[in-house]
């Protein structure tokens, strides 16, 4: 069972939205449950990673948040805010690249709050779609197909079109698979610069390099439960040998390359 | 023979000929960029069990109305086209079998019940005309509701664009926002059997999704812009029915299956000729 708040527009309106707590929930399909017994808070403004070994049930921890996946169990407060104005960016094998589309068309899409199924796209959409593009560097290419794009330069549209959603809280679901170097660096500087102005961010990564380094806290998800709190207490060998088995030392972060931590904290004593 | 008598006297002396000019220019308009969604949508095997399966309605409205009424066997086509069409989502949704598997299981009882219901109240005739249609016989208020249905067809695209391209693009971005992806869905599997209930009477049940399948793909070997591909759809099943009826006149062949010929003609020279087609990768492929 899922709860909301009764007066989600009128605390969006009034901009004081609160954190999204998760009140002991537990999802599932079929008869087996994925996970339970979750709990936790993502405050306003904060950058949470989600992390965890191939089916421990990352994707099905944001579709509940998203509202796609019945809850068995439990409940999620939203803090006033509903999940439909969430931005949310979907692995990209979910997204259809053969249809012709064009560039321009995807990030318009990033409106719908404002066209809804129906309304005009304005000029004044038109060109704040344009600066979106040039904020992630795929100026000109707005008549592209979708279908011509680089697996980064798709990855960077689908970035623009969270930019045109312009909402308070994002959801990253795999944002940085398959892509190289500056292409992440690049995105992982747009995921800095929305906790800078106090987005709540939330992503699910498997590369535990990043998450050390760009997020203060983490959900590792293991054995059926999840370990919940800053990253420090939570990617520790115990815990990551509980997520990962065997595969724990593939998994353990080397710590950051530039000798702190996200919360600036010395490397050595992060080893 | 002078180029008038070969293609306006058909249509300058013949009022049949002239109904099915214009009962092919209807169907393909309609039909053609519906049949690109469909493609687009991975659901061309979709549209072919759905024209089967508008069989047995269309049966029935034949056994009601004592004979072959187009508005009773249309009525009655849209009715079990849109039932197999709910039934197979049902099914989809609630067991593990996917909704073209429901579609294939669906369609085989409705086209086996389809035939059993006309051959065993009607003539082989009548049975013929019912697999095969009679686009020579269309009647003036056939003709309306072949226009009708195109017309619909053209609006509720334009209506629901939006919503509709995204489905097909980005089905859970549409969940997210509330963009009514499911009612997107049916509204366009409405659209799909009205379409071919629209192509029956002309084609016949087996071939009325030929008008629709075979100029989308030819569309899609040629370009890569959505309008421009069901704008060259429309044109080529509308070139198709001028093409087929005229040969079909000259050479007294049967009308339908030489319009779905003409249909496959273009599609196979576009398949060798067209800038997605065998011809331009071979040469792009050697050294």
């Amino acid at each position: 069972m899922t709860g909301t708040d009764a007066t989600p527009d009128a605390a969006c309106a009034a901009g004081r939205a609160g954190p999204i707590r998760l009140h002991d929930i537990a999802a599932g399909y079929g008869r087996a449950a994925v996970w339970q017994h979750v709990s936790g808070s993502f405050a306003p403004g904060s950058l949470t990673a989600i992390a965890g070994a191939n089916g421990a049930g990352k994707s099905t921890l944001v579709r509940a948040l998203l509202g796609e996946v019945p809850l068995r169990a439990g409940h999620i407060d939203y803090g006033g805010q509903r999940p439909r104005d969430f931005g949310y960016l979907p692995q990209a094998r979910d997204i259809d690249r053969g249809f012709p589309m064009c560039v321009a068309d995807l990030v318009l899409s990033g409106a719908w709050r404002v066209t809804g199924a129906f309304g005009a796209v304005d000029v004044a959409l038109r060109e704040r779609a344009a600066r979106c593009l040039k904020h992630v560097r795929l100026s000109g290419m707005e008549e592209r197909a979708i279908g011509d794009l680089s697996a980064g330069q798709f990855q960077r549209l689908l970035f623009a079109r969270l930019l045109m959603q312009d909402a308070r809280v994002i959801i990253l679901d795999e944002p940085f698979t398959a892509l190289d170097a500056p292409t992440t660096r690049d995105l992982l500087h747009l995921v800095d610069h929305w906790r800078d102005e106090g987005r709540t961010v939330i992503a699910v990564l498997h590369d535990l390099r990043q998450i050390t380094q760009h997020f203060p806290s983490v959900v590792l998800l293991a054995r059926g439960g999840a370990h919940w709190g800053p990253t420090r207490d939570i990617l520790t060998p115990a815990l990551l040998e509980q997520a990962y088995g065997a595969n724990a030392m593939f998994a353990c972060p080397m710590g950051p390359d530039d000798g702190t931590r996200p919360d600036g904290a010395a490397a050595d004593a992060w080893a | 023979m002078n180029p008038y008598d070969l293609f306006i006297a058909p249509f300058a002396d013949f009022g049949f000929m002239r109904r099915a000019l214009v009962a092919s220019a209807a169907l393909g308009l309609g039909a053609g960029p519906v049949g690109v969604l469909l493609q687009l949508r991975r659901m061309s095997l979709v549209g072919d069990a759905m024209s089967h399966a508008i069989l047995p309605g269309a049966a029935i409205g034949f056994l009601l109305a004592g004979g072959l009424s187009m508005m009773a066997m249309g009525l009655g086509g849209i009715v079990a086209g849109l039932g197999v069409a709910l039934l197979s989502g049902l099914v989809s949704r609630h067991t593990r079998l996917s909704e073209d598997a429901s579609f294939a299981s669906f369609y085989l009882t409705s086209l086996a019940l389809g035939v059993l219901i006309v051959s065993s109240h009607g003539s082989n005739i009548d049975l013929l005309h019912v697999l095969f249609g009679t686009i020579l016989a269309i009647d003036t208020p056939t003709l309306c509701l072949m226009g009708g249905v195109t017309t619909l067809t053209l609006c509720v695209l334009a209506v629901v664009w939006r919503p509709l391209v995204m489905e097909c693009v980005d089905p859970g971005y549409m969940r997210l926002v509330g963009g009514h992806g499911a009612a997107c869905h049916m509204l366009f599997l409405f659209l799909v059997v009205i379409n071919l209930v629209s192509g029956f009477e002309a084609l016949g049940t087996l071939m009325a999704v030929g008008m629709m399948m075979l100029p989308a793909a030819t569309a899609r070997l040629w370009t890569r812009r959505l309008w421009t591909m069901m704008g060259m759809a429309s044109a080529v099943a509308t070139l198709s029915g001028l093409g087929g009826l005229l040969v079909s006149f000259h050479y007294r062949m049967a009308s339908g299956p030489t319009i779905i010929l003409t249909c496959s003609l273009f599609y196979i020279l576009s398949l060798l000729l067209g800038p997605a087609g065998v011809a331009r990768r071979l040469l792009a492929s050697r050294p």
